[in-house]
């Protein structure tokens, strides 16, 4: 069986060329970019031309990119980093979007207490973190605020330079989880006029285990792994090279793409949407209604459970998942989805498609084919179980 | 024929999906996760906790089939938990895991399974399924091969329906038979101690759970002899059971036993070990998985409880989907709240639960 992946905001493929850096980098530069001798010095190299490659792609200094381990490590350090270098000056309020990824929201919770007060700003019907909600979350001892570029499960693109520009007029720091949005808009630092900014390479076709926190020049953060010098003292621990090459590979091949590629891949997300809304009755799209990346689509499928939608597109081969991969398991319907304002129904009964490299418009027909049968299946199931007394 | 295997982690149900890999199915293994694994660090004795999860998703693995974990703790909460809070409350004696059966694995899971093009749902439950001889004949439900392992008990409340859509690839072989297909399978759960308690029980404590559930089930209130004197006090009906010696704290010259437990009036009685004979008792909400006997009544053999031998008696149907069950001779501590289960020979009649 031919097999489909529409889960590319879970984790992407490795582009070839990429998988190429990484693997020259494993063979052939072992050295410790922190040694003196030639082979640190080679290594340093090949270190820095990672840096000033993802400096490129989102319009920073060199000096300003750390690199960390992934999204996850680049949204504790920017958060619990601020957040520690900003109580001294008795700044102790963090504020977050509602529909933040995990990495953000459990870290703020770890930090909740002590003094120290945390406020969630709740999105509109179409999954937005509008500016004037944010505005009433401010307060003059705000030390960060944290607001989502993209979101992982919709796709919906925040407001971000709008909230920066409010946040920044009560003295906060602020920090955007840029994860789903690299390498699907053009994301540029200084546009969105933050100070903080995470990415993380396995998202747009890098390996995993390489990621970056930008850090504007001046922006006060306390390390949070300590030891070595490394990273300018603000991530201690030799450097995982041959993925941060990688990532500096896929940072280059956006770069030279020039973006191209994300309008094809758009372009697809709308086939299969318009395939989808056409051809299974009862489905609508999640935050259809605002700007979003263009390679996602959420779409509830009334009447199904999610779950059981998921299992049975991967026994016919084709990947998709029913929300933030990092939660499932738990099952618990989409809080992204209920900060919407959905019924806990709605949430349970949608599914994430992603679209990226290597999908195709034949894969997208083959499960805009496939969908109806399937979905049918499910809701006479989920209709005779009613019928035995409302299960 | 695609078939879903419910897969605890455990060695038996590993086994079951062995086979039917073996038989030249496509297997889709499904793990039911019955409560929020991540909530607090109590450990959990019985099937189904984390480390159960990983173990059957490393026997899929091994067996090469997709493995998917569903979500069923809403389910459970309603058909299993709470239902056995409310027995324990009501100074009854439940048995979670028939509701587990037939309320869960061959009813939700059977629709999930048929959700997803699975003609059949298997376990790895010790009973053998028969199938019908011809069409309109009744498929058997019959006793696991091995007697020290035998699970129909457990199963009395399968339908026909249920009956026809479920595999039993373990029935017909004895544990060690299936730990020795395990290993040879390369199975990684083939030494894996079996469970012992009931998995949403933390440490086997059932008065705790029932406890923070219905806290008002733990009041004081009397124990008292056959001719209603006081003789003590006891901690809540939730602690006992019918046949309990343990746990009364009276200091009497014979030992005595909970011979009745009364939740309305918050009251156990007690008495010697002879009080604790029945010859008879009814029960409610049967199902006779063939239909009813022929002829009104039968004799049949019955079991009051798991791991009891069973013992030749006359059941005769009562409207409205109760029994009378006489026994030949007198069994000993027949707790409402457990299933009696009526047997011809392996074959399960049906069975209800005692009044």
């Amino acid at each position: 069986m031919t097999r489909i992946y529409l889960d590319h905001n879970a984790t992407t493929p490795v582009a070839p060329s990429v998988a190429d850096a990484t693997a020259r980098a494993l063979r052939d530069v072992f050295g410790n970019p922190s040694s003196v001798h030639a082979y640190g010095q080679e290594a340093k190299t090949a270190l820095d031309e990672a840096r000033s490659a993802v400096a490129r792609l989102i319009g920073a200094e060199p000096a300003e990119i750390v690199f960390t381990s992934g999204g996850s490590e680049s949204n504790n350090l920017a958060i619990r980093g601020v957040a520690e270098a900003a109580a001294g000056g008795g700044r102790r309020r963090l504020v977050a979007g509602a529909i933040e990824h995990e990495a953000v929201l459990r870290t703020l919770k770890a930090l909740d207490g002590n003094d120290r007060s945390i406020a969630l700003v709740g999105v509109d019907e179409r999954g937005v973190v509008t500016a004037d909600r944010l505005a009433d979350a401010l307060s003059d001892d705000t030390a960060l605020v944290s607001v989502m570029h993209a979101n992982n499960e919709i796709g919906t693109i925040q407001p971000v330079a709008e909230i920066a520009a409010l946040a920044h007029g009560r003295g906060a720091v602020v920090h955007t989880d840029a994860v789903q949005s690299v390498g699907k808009i053009p994301v540029d630092v200084r546009g969105l006029g933050v100070d903080l900014l995470s990415l993380s390479g396995h998202k747009f076709n890098g390996p995993k285990g390489a990621g970056a926190l930008w850090i504007r020049r001046g922006t006060r953060l306390h390390a949070q792994l300590t030891g070595g010098r490394q990273e300018r003292n603000r991530r201690a621990g030799t450097e995982n090279l041959p993925a941060i090459v990688g990532l500096g590979a896929a940072a280059r091949r956006l770069l030279e793409g020039g973006g191209q590629g994300t309008d094809e891949v758009a372009a697809l997300r709308d086939r299969l949407e318009a395939g989808i809304l056409a051809g299974v009755p009862g489905t609508a799209v999640n935050g259809g209604g605002s700007p979003r990346v263009g390679n996602t689509s959420n779409i509830s499928f009334h009447g199904v459970e999610a779950e059981s939608l998921l299992i049975a597109l991967d026994l016919e081969g084709i990947a998709v998942s029913t929300g933030s991969a990092c939660s499932s398991g738990t099952l618990e319907p989409s809080p992204v989805l209920r900060a919407m304002g959905f019924s806990p129904h709605r949430a349970q009964n949608s599914i994430r498609f992603s679209l990226g490299l290597g999908n195709t418009a034949g894969e997208v027909d083959r499960v805009v084919a496939v969908l109806p049968g399937i979905v049918d299946r499910l809701r006479a199931l989920a209709g005779r179980g009613a019928a035995a007394g409302g299960r | 024929m695609r078939v879903v295997v419910a897969m605890s982690g455990g060695v038996d149900s590993s086994v079951a999906a062995l086979r039917l890999v073996e038989a030249g199915h496509e297997v889709v293994g499904l793990s039911m996760q019955l409560y929020d694994q991540q909530q607090g660090t109590a450990r959990f004795g019985g099937c189904c906790s984390l480390d159960d999860l990983h173990d059957a998703r490393r026997t899929a693995a091994a067996l090469g089939i997709p493995h998917y974990t569903m979500n069923f703790e809403r389910q459970f909460e309603s058909a299993v938990v709470s239902v056995f809070v409310r027995e324990y409350a009501a100074g009854r004696t439940p048995i979670p895991c028939v509701q587990c059966n037939g309320d869960l694995k061959f009813a939700h899971l059977l629709e999930r399974a048929a959700a997803l093009g699975a003609d059949r749902v298997a376990t790895g439950h010790y009973a053998r399924r028969t199938a019908a001889s011809g069409p309109g004949a009744p498929h058997a439900l019959r006793r696991g091969a091995d007697p020290s392992k035998d699970q129909s008990y457990f199963l009395f409340t399968l339908t026909q329906s249920q009956l026809a859509r479920a595999l039993f690839p373990v029935g017909h072989l004895c544990k060690e038979e299936v730990r020795a297909l395990a290993r040879r399978g390369g199975l990684p759960v083939a030494d894996k101690p079996d469970s012992q308690e009931l998995c949403f029980v933390p440490d086997g404590d059932t008065a705790g759970l029932v406890e923070a559930r219905e806290p008002a089930v733990a009041r004081p209130g009397p124990i008292r002899d056959r001719r209603g004197r006081e003789i003590g006090r006891h901690d809540g009906v939730h602690r006992y059971t019918v046949g309990q010696r343990r746990g009364l704290r009276l200091s009497t010259s014979v030992p005595l036993y909970v011979t009745a437990i009364d939740a309305a009036e918050n009251a156990l009685t007690v008495g010697p070990r002879d009080a604790l004979d029945r010859t008879r008792l009814t029960a409610s909400s049967v199902n006779w998985i063939a239909g009813p006997p022929p002829g009104g009544a039968g004799r049949v053999t019955a079991r009051i409880r798991h791991r009891h031998p069973d013992a030749p008696a006359r059941v005769e149907p009562l409207p409205g989907d109760r029994a009378r069950v006489v026994f030949d001779e007198p069994q000993r501590a027949v707790a409402p709240g457990q299933a009696v289960v009526f047997y011809d020979g392996d074959t399960v009649l049906g069975g209800g639960w005692i009044d």
